[in-house]
């Protein structure tokens, strides 16, 4: 698969994943491969407290205002990444706005008579949100926007929202933007996801679940799936310490041969953990895969983004 | 209440409550804390939300009964279990609340309550603790333990109630339930332009819904508003303890921490705190230089260990002096009775 083409196949990408599975860093490298190809990609999170920024050696947290987060990235000094939140209360205050309602909304949103409106009509926060990436999907200045979706369950009922209210909606300008936010998701011209998983028991369930689902209700396009966090192959990890050590002149204690030994047992054990869940995943999914490594740092910051996009793209290269 | 290890609370708690972000094994930990209980020889029920479908077999979960179901093992005590069916907890809660069956039926029937167990943010939390006074205060069990719902909101549980609360005594909809001039004149020109708005964009009916409901459930505030007091009452007393389940990983351990403290301003102190999947030091010999990937490995392997070590040590002065407990990584998932007994060991 070549990179660009990938980047360029659908103006949105929606990144999905449980929570904890690095969905926020797969988006961060999604967006940053894309700026290495000279493409301007925009971030949007709409959970209100992902660490998006960090990843590009930014430490506010992320506001309804645009910012750019790494700029020149690709060949000729193109490519941008840039990054905005989106909540459904900002949606929800836009859309009042734009209905002239602008004056009012925060008063009656601090009055309560919103949550009624959102209980009675479930979905409609997802649909102003979902509503607005349509609108940045069709007009707005980026080639590629990479929505980092709402983590644990909600993927799937953020996804499928539109189509039960448009369903259920029978007129009205709600039902006009659920149809035009079906419309989106089900053209794999425009929309695709990026499930996010890891290589562990109850993520890989989790995973063929949601892919199902998606696929059943929302018809949407799935993109290749991304394997967060498997440890690298180590050749030499399978040799006797001892031995090893001799080879090489090095003296060792005990206390260091049982270190080494056990680490390399500790390593073995979840590599061979891994390749088991893997293995289950590709029996049960049958999707394109690639594989990102596991990174031995406390955080990612720039540096290992960077890793993490070209591992991605090394990725998408092979299949 | 204060203990020297985590495990002294399932033996003396009347309720532990696991807090925590998703995906730290808050489940898992709860139910090995029940586990416990039941060896000390305590009646002890688990009360979870959604657990991974192999754990809930082991605990007999195979369906939502939401009434407990008791777990066979080899314990002194007893061990329940059960799976929090929000809607029908609801369910039983107007119907308990009701005047008469009719009430409990038309507030059952109406479309917007209906959608609430499922759509308004807060009520599997208040649903969750609502339970667990339930459990607690009429049960007959000397321990509950509970699973707090994955939320964005580390406190949604503890102020569901009120908000929940607030929402039924929406000002907004309870003065269009008697729609005389002086009172609309008390709605104000603001709310009128709301509702034909709302009305406009997304169907008349919605708001006929939500009138509806309102009339229903007329005169039964007070008694939901007493229930709501009294499991917030429970919630506070000294034989409930706050047990902070989370991984070493940074972005755990940095909503662990904001958790510690929005605890702290609701004036509740962690009793415990669970680090699971902690990486293992291998003892303490210098790594040998010159190894090649047995080298890297180790270090590799230790960097990760020092790293947990450094995000966790704010973290447990944050919640001093209560006692950490550090569940190493385990082999296997944890799906079964052995496999709690294995957590419970570390606990």
């Amino acid at each position: 698969m070549d990179v660009s083409q990938f980047c360029s196949s659908t103006r949105l990408i929606i990144v999905a994943g449980k929570g904890g599975v690095g969905k926020t860093t797969v988006t961060a490298a999604i967006a940053s491969m894309a700026a290495a190809e000279g493409l301007t990609s925009l971030i949007v999170e709409v959970d209100g407290k992902s660490g998006v920024g960090a990843m590009f050696g930014q430490a506010e947290p992320l506001t309804y205002d645009e910012v750019v987060l790494a700029d020149g990235c690709g060949p000729g000094g193109v490519g941008q990444v840039r990054a905005r939140a989106l909540t459904p209360d900002d949606a929800l205050v836009e859309y009042l706005y734009d209905h002239g309602m602008g004056r009012v909304s925060r008063r009656l949103a601090s009055s309560g008579a919103l949550d009624v409106v959102a209980t009675a009509v479930p979905g409609i926060k997802d649909i102003l949100v979902l509503g607005k990436v349509k609108q940045l999907e069709r007009e707005g200045p980026v080639d590629l926007v990479v929505l980092d979706a709402p983590a644990a369950g909600h993927a799937v009922t953020f996804l499928t929202s539109a189509r039960a209210l448009a369903d259920a909606a029978r007129a009205g300008p709600i039902r006009v933007q659920a149809e035009a936010v079906v419309e989106l998701l089900s053209d794999a011209r425009r929309c695709q996801v990026i499930l996010v998983t890891l290589p562990e028991e109850t993520p890989v369930n989790e995973v063929v679940e949601t892919a199902y689902r998606l696929e059943d209700t929302v018809g949407i396009k799935l993109g290749p799936l991304v394997v967060n966090g498997v440890y690298p192959q180590l050749a030499g990890l399978g040799e006797d310490p001892e031995s090893v050590a001799e080879r090489a002149g090095v003296d060792v204690t005990s206390g260091q041969v049982s270190a080494l030994r056990a680490a390399a047992d500790f390593r073995h054990r979840r590599q061979e953990l891994q390749q088991r869940q893997l293995e289950r995943l590709g029996e049960r999914l049958p999707l394109d895969r690639v594989e990102l490594p596991f990174l031995f740092t406390a955080e990612i910051g720039p540096p290992e983004t960077q890793v993490l996009a070209g591992a991605l793209a090394t990725g998408l290269r092979a299949l | 209440m204060s203990a020297f290890r985590v495990a002294d609370l399932a033996r003396e708690a009347a309720i532990v409550v696991c807090c925590g972000s998703g995906g730290v094994g808050k489940t898992t930990t709860a139910a090995a804390l029940a586990v416990e209980g039941a060896r000390a020889g305590r009646r002890a029920c688990v009360v979870t939300i959604d657990p991974a479908k192999r754990l809930a077999d082991a605990l007999g979960l195979e369906s939502l009964t939401n009434v407990p179901g008791r777990v066979v093992g080899p314990w002194d005590g007893e061990l329940w279990a059960l799976m929090l069916d929000t809607k029908s907890t609801f369910d039983d809660l107007v119907t308990r609340h009701a005047d008469t069956p009719e009430q409990a039926a038309a507030i059952l029937d109406n479309r917007l309550y209906r959608n609430m167990s499922g759509a308004l943010s807060g009520t599997q939390e208040y649903m969750a603790m609502e339970k667990l006074y339930e459990l607690s205060a009429e049960g007959g069990f000397d321990l509950v333990v509970v699973d707090t719902p994955p939320s964005r909101n580390a406190l949604d549980f503890l102020e569901a109630p009120r908000r929940l609360t607030r929402f039924l005594e929406n000002r907004v909809f309870r003065l269009l339930m008697t729609p005389t001039k002086a009172y609309f004149r008390a709605v104000g020109l603001a709310t009128q332009t709301f509702l034909r708005t709302v009305s406009k964009t997304v169907g008349a009916d919605v708001v006929a819904d939500a009138v509806t409901f309102f009339q229903s459930f007329e005169g039964m505030e007070q008694g939901f508003r007493e229930r709501a007091a009294a499991v917030d009452e429970l919630l506070r007393a000294p034989s409930t303890s706050f047990v902070l389940v989370t991984s070493p990983r940074p972005d755990s351990v940095q909503e662990a921490r904001f958790f510690a403290t929005k605890l702290a301003d609701a004036s509740i102190t962690v009793d415990g705190l669970i680090v699971n999947r902690v990486h293992p030091t291998f003892g303490d010999a210098p790594a040998p230089q010159g190894l090649g990937d047995l080298t890297r490995n180790l270090t590799e392997l230790r960097a990760l260990s020092s790293a947990d070590d450094r995000h966790l040590r704010g973290l447990a002065t944050l919640v001093a002096p209560a006692p950490v407990t550090r569940v190493p990584f385990l082999d296997e998932e944890v799906h079964d009775l052995a496999g709690l007994e294995r957590i419970r060991a570390y606990l």
